[in-house]
C-alpha cells in the first residue's frame, strides 16, 4: 500500500509564477489494484504521479511505502513502512530502479536507438548481464507482440507500438508498481482498449497499477479497481469500482 | 547485486551505440579533433626528433672552441695562440680550424665551407653536401666554380656527397684542403677562424675555459654543452613559432568542442531526465557521458597521433620541415630517427583529452543533479 499525509506541492516556491500543482492530498492506494486518477487538465494527477515515483519531491507532507521497507538495505526497522519523502536522491534512485516502472504520456522512449536497446535501457545499471537482460527484453517484447520491431529504430514505431514497447521498458526490471501518466492520450479507442487489458493481466500478475487519466476509456474501464477524482490539486472524490 | 564491471560495460555499451545517433555531430567533431591533435603531434614529434638528431651529430664536436673577439664580433684567431692554450695544464689536443660561409649568388644560398685535411680531399677535390649538390644539380666527378677575390674562379671537383643522414648537419657543407679553402677567400696565412680545444678530463672543462680567457683576454672560449644548448633553443624557439601560428587553430576546436559538448539540447536534457526517471543514478548519467566523451577523444587523439608518427618518420614532415630544419635555401632532406617523448604525449594529452571530457561531463553534471521531472521539462 501506498499512504500520502498532506502532501502539498508547490513549484517555483517563493518565485514569480510560484504555483501548487497538488495541495494538502491525503489518500490510500491499496497494493495490487489500478488506480485511476481522473481529472481536467492542470488538476495535479501528473504532478502527484510523479510524487509517488519520486521523481520529484514534495513541498510539504509524506509518503509512505508499505510492506516492501525488507527490499531495501537503507531501511533498518522492516516492519516500518518506508517513509520515501526524505530519502536521499541515491536511495531515491534504487526505489525508481526497483519498485517503479513508468509509462509517460509522449512514452519518451530514446530516439535513435533500437526498440530492444530502449527497452533494456533501465536494466543498464543494474550490474546484470546484458545477455539476460536481452533475453527478458525479448520476452517482454514478444508479451507485448512487438517482438518483430525488436531491432527497429524506436522513432519508426506507431504510437500503440511505442506504447507498448514503453509498457515493456517500465516492466524490465519486475517493479512491483507500475505508474501510467495519460498512457492513451495518443492511442485510438481499439488500441486505449487493449492498454487497459494489458494493464489488468499486470494487476492479475500481482502488480499495482497507478494510471493519471481524462480519458473516459480508462476512468470509466471495468478493469480498473478505484478512481480518485482531482480537481485544482485537491482530492474531491474518491470511491471503489465494485 | 550491483557488479561494477558489468555496469561500466553496459554502459559503455550504451554510450558506444548513442554515439551513431547523431552521426554527423560526432563524425565532424572527431575529425576536426583528429586534425588538431595530427596537427600538434607532428610539432611535437619532429621537434624532438630534430633535438635528438643534433644533439647525436653534436656528441663529435670539439670539447671547447675558442674564438677571438676583436670589438666585440669574431676575428680570426693567431696560430700562435693555439700554442699558448695547449700549454695548459689539462688541455690534450689544440687543432687550429679554417671555416666560413660562401654566398652562392648563383642559387642565393649559403654554403658553409670546411677545410680539412682528412684524406677524402685533396687539392682541387672537395666533399659536398647533398644540399649543395641539389642546389647546383651536381654529381660525383663533375666540376663545379666558386668565385674567389682573384681574378680566376676556383674550379673544384665533387670527390664525394654526404649521405642524406647526415643531411641536417651537412646539407649545405663543402669540405676542401687548407690551400683551396686559402685561394678560395684569400684567407690570410698563419690565422686560423677558432680553434677546437681537447681536454683529458670533462670535469675540468670550465676551469680550462676560465684560464684560457684569462691567458687571451680577447678569446671567447665556447664549451661543447653551450652549443648544444643553443641547438636546442632554435628548435624550441621555432617549434614554439610554430604553436602560436597554431594557437588560433586550438583556439577554434576549443570554442568548437566546448559548444559541442556543453550545449544541452533541450532533448539531450529530456533523455537525461528519462534516464534518471527509469532508475539511472546521477553517477550513472555522468558515467554515460564520460564514456561518450573517451569514445570521441581517445580514437582522435589514437588517430593524430598515429597519423603524426607516419607523417613525420615515414614521410619527413612535408608540412613543417622548410620551418624547422632550417632558414636557408638548402632545406635538409633527411629521415628522421623515430623517437617518441612519451612524456610530451601526456601533457598533450592532458591539454587536450582531459579538458574534453571535462567539458562534456559537466553540463550534464548540472541536468543530471536536478530531479528526473524537472530535468524533463528544463
Amino acid at each position: 500500500m501506498i499512504t500520502l499525509n498532506n502532501v502539498t506541492k508547490t513549484y517555483s516556491l517563493s518565485k514569480p509564477g510560484e504555483y501548487t500543482a497538488v495541495h494538502d492530498v491525503t489518500v490510500e492506494l491499496p497494493a495490487r489494484q489500478i488506480t485511476v486518477f481522473k481529472g481536467p487538465s492542470g488538476s495535479g494527477k501528473t504532478s502527484l504521479l510523479t510524487l509517488i515515483g519520486c521523481m520529484v519531491r514534495p513541498t510539504s507532507g509524506r509518503i509512505h511505502l508499505h510492506g516492501m521497507a525488507e527490499q531495501f538495505p537503507f531501511q533498518k526497522d522492516e516492519s516500518a513502512p518506508l517513509e520515501i519523502t526524505g530519502l536521499p536522491e541515491r536511495f531515491l534512485t534504487t526505489i525508481r530502479r526497483t519498485t517503479f516502472g513508468f509509462i509517460f504520456q509522449q512514452c519518451n522512449l530514446i530516439t535513435g536507438i533500437s526498440v530492444l536497446e530502449n527497452v533494456m535501457l533501465p536494466a543498464y545499471t543494474t550490474g546484470e548481464r546484458l545477455s539476460k537482460v536481452r533475453e527478458r527484453a525479448l520476452l517482454l517484447l514478444e508479451q507485448f507482440a512487438v517482438v518483430r520491431h525488436a531491432h527497429r529504430r524506436v522513432d519508426l514505431l506507431s504510437g500503440g507500438e511505442a506504447q507498448r514497447v514503453a509498457i515493456a521498458r517500465a516492466l524490465i526490471n519486475n517493479p512491483t508498481i507500475l505508474i501510467a501518466d495519460e498512457p492513451t492520450a495518443h492511442l485510438d479507442s481499439k488500441l486505449s482498449h487493449e492498454f487497459m487489458e494489458i494493464v489488468f493481466r499486470l494487476k492479475q500478475e500481482g502488480k499495482t497499477v497507478l494510471i493519471a487519466s481524462h480519458d473516459p476509456i480508462v476512468t470509466d474501464s471495468v478493469q480498473r479497481d478505484r478512481v480518485v477524482e482531482l480537481r485544482d490539486g485537491v482530492i474531491c472524490e474518491q470511491g471503489s469500482n465494485r | 547485486m550491483i557488479t561494477t564491471r558489468e555496469r561500466h560495460r553496459n554502459i559503455l555499451d550504451f554510450a558506444l551505440s548513442s554515439l551513431g545517433r547523431r552521426a554527423g555531430r560526432n563524425l565532424s567533431l572527431l575529425t576536426m579533433y583528429c586534425l588538431l591533435i595530427f596537427v600538434l603531434a607532428s610539432l611535437l614529434f619532429f621537434v624532438s626528433a630534430l633535438k635528438r638528431e643534433a644533439a647525436r651529430l653534436l656528441e663529435d664536436a670539439p670539447d671547447l672552441v675558442v674564438q677571438r673577439l676583436v670589438a666585440g664580433r669574431q676575428d680570426l684567431i693567431p696560430e700562435n695562440y693555439g700554442a699558448g692554450i695547449a700549454a695548459i695544464r689539462g688541455v690534450a689536443h689544440v687543432e687550429p680550424r679554417l671555416w666560413g660561409y660562401y654566398f652562392d649568388s648563383w642559387n642565393g644560398a649559403n654554403y658553409t665551407v670546411i677545410a680539412s685535411d682528412k684524406p677524402t680531399v685533396k687539392d682541387g677535390i672537395a666533399a659536398i653536401g647533398s644540399g649543395v649538390a641539389r642546389s647546383r644539380k651536381i654529381h660525383a666527378g663533375e666540376l663545379f666554380p666558386l668565385r674567389s677575390p682573384g681574378t680566376e674562379p676556383l674550379l673544384l671537383e665533387v670527390g664525394a656527397i654526404f649521405p642524406g643522414t647526415s643531411d641536417l648537419m651537412a646539407a649545405d657543407l663543402i669540405i676542401l684542403t687548407p690551400s683551396d679553402f686559402h685561394t678560395l677567400f684569400n684567407f690570410p696565412q698563419g690565422k686560423f677562424t677558432d680553434l677546437a680545444v681537447t681536454v683529458t678530463n670533462r670535469k675540468e672543462l670550465p676551469m680550462v675555459a676560465a684560464k684560457i680567457a684569462a691567458l687571451y683576454a680577447d678569446s671567447r672560449p665556447i664549451l661543447k654543452s653551450e652549443i648544444q644548448r643553443t641547438y636546442q633553443s632554435i628548435f624550441d624557439w621555432r617549434g614554439g613559432m610554430i604553436l602560436l601560428v597554431l594557437l588560433s587553430a586550438v583556439l577554434s576546436f576549443i570554442i568548437f568542442a566546448w559548444d559541442r559538448a556543453t550545449g544541452l539540447s533541450a532533448e539531450e536534457r529530456k533523455e537525461i531526465g528519462i534516464l534518471k526517471s527509469i532508475g539511472w543514478d546521477t553517477s550513472d548519467v555522468l558515467l554515460l557521458k564520460f564514456w561518450e566523451g573517451c569514445a570521441i577523444s581517445l580514437p582522435a587523439f589514437l588517430c593524430g597521433v598515429i597519423a603524426a608518427y607516419c607523417h613525420v618518420f615515414f614521410f619527413s614532415a612535408p608540412f613543417f620541415s622548410p620551418v624547422l630544419k632550417g632558414w636557408s635555401i638548402l632545406y635538409p632532406q633527411f629521415q628522421l630517427v623515430p623517437v617518441v617523448d612519451i612524456s610530451q604525449l601526456l601533457v598533450l594529452f592532458f591539454f587536450t583529452v582531459v579538458p574534453y571530457i571535462t567539458a562534456t561531463i559537466i553540463p550534464n553534471w548540472r541536468t543530471a543533479t536536478m530531479d528526473p521531472d524537472a530535468a524533463m521539462r528544463s
